[in-house]
């Protein structure tokens, strides 16, 4: 089958129920993996065992941010190709990327509280990652309430691009400007600076939580085509009441 | 300033099981929508509403 078949939202159904129950049993071993090694990774020297929060909110961020790079290339596939897959894609990933930004959030003040003495601070990463939270909320009142689905699509698909510039932000906002927040330590020009113990487990949740992330969206994106198809089958049963009765 | 450890564990366990409740939510909410659909879509043809897709394919 070629990738351009899949763009069928028929052959995608068919793909996605023979794919998703294996895709759940992978994420489910890699979270048992994950975990384990994130329970008998050391603490660390400074921050004791609240270290182990970021084997939440490392993750649960970038996914945050991943969310929102797949809606972009999902409203690009929406406003320039107008192709239905995108939008549902789009539709579909709103959700499951505000849920990991919220949890990155809390987690985050969670273990701000020990670490830096304070849940909250207004600075750049922690409020620029607020306003991603925001613009997943904005996006998805757009998708939920518009009356009519294809401008709503369009306007939440607009505001999806303008929105993709918080991501340069949230990630320099460390370097652009004095932040409590800690600069960044794995993705950086000279390698990661985090002790290779604390690094592995971090890296298995990683891969676990984005497989998690997948699974939900490729769930989330059939039964996004599933109402799109009671939709059309209720639109087709009120014409044919209104024809019989004419 | 150190914590003790039953203080550190408290933020942990917070953050855990916030965690866990908000994926629990999105896995529900995945798993309910898609039962929802398939329900109502097993009920509009049980009326005899097919998809044109689907009516063009029987022929």
């Amino acid at each position: 089958m070629a990738v351009i078949d899949l763009a069928n939202p028929t052959r995608f159904l068919r793909l996605v129920t023979r794919v998703l129950p294996w895709l759940a049993a992978v994420t489910l071993i890699a979270f048992a993996i994950g975990l384990m090694q994130a329970v008998n990774a050391p603490d660390d020297y400074q921050q004791g065992a609240t270290v182990k929060i970021m084997y939440l909110h490392v993750p649960a961020a970038w996914l945050g941010m991943m969310g929102w790079v797949v809606m972009s290339a999902a409203a690009l596939g929406t406003l320039v190709w107008r192709h239905p897959l995108a939008d549902v894609a789009g539709k579909a990933a709103a959700p499951i990327g505000a849920a990991f930004t919220f949890i990155c959030l809390v987690t985050g003040s969670l273990w701000g509280r020990p670490t830096w003495g304070t849940y909250w601070v207004w600075d750049a990463r922690l409020t620029s990652m607020l306003v991603l939270l925001l613009l997943y909320l904005g996006v998805m009142a757009l998708y939920w309430t518009a009356e009519d689905p294809g401008r709503g699509s369009r306007a939440a698909a607009v505001l999806t691009l303008v929105g993709a510039l918080n991501l340069p932000i949230i990630k320099f906002s460390v370097d652009w400007w004095n932040t409590l927040h800690q600069p960044a330590s794995i993705f950086r020009a000279g390698g990661p600076t985090i002790a290779p113990s604390l690094l592995y487990p971090l890296l298995g949740m990683a891969i676990a939580f984005t497989l998690l992330f997948v699974t939900l969206h490729l769930a989330a994106m059939r039964n996004e085509i599933l109402r799109r198809r009671v939709r059309t089958m209720r639109l087709m049963q009120a014409q044919s009441l209104a024809e019989a009765r004419a | 300033m150190t914590m003790s450890f039953a203080q550190e564990a408290g933020f942990i366990i917070a953050a855990y099981a916030v965690t866990a409740f908000v994926v629990a939510a999105l896995i529900a909410w995945v798993v309910l929508d898609h039962s929802a659909q398939r329900r109502i879509l097993g009920d509009l043809e049980e009326q005899g509403v097919t998809r044109r897709s689907r009516r063009s394919s029987e022929i």
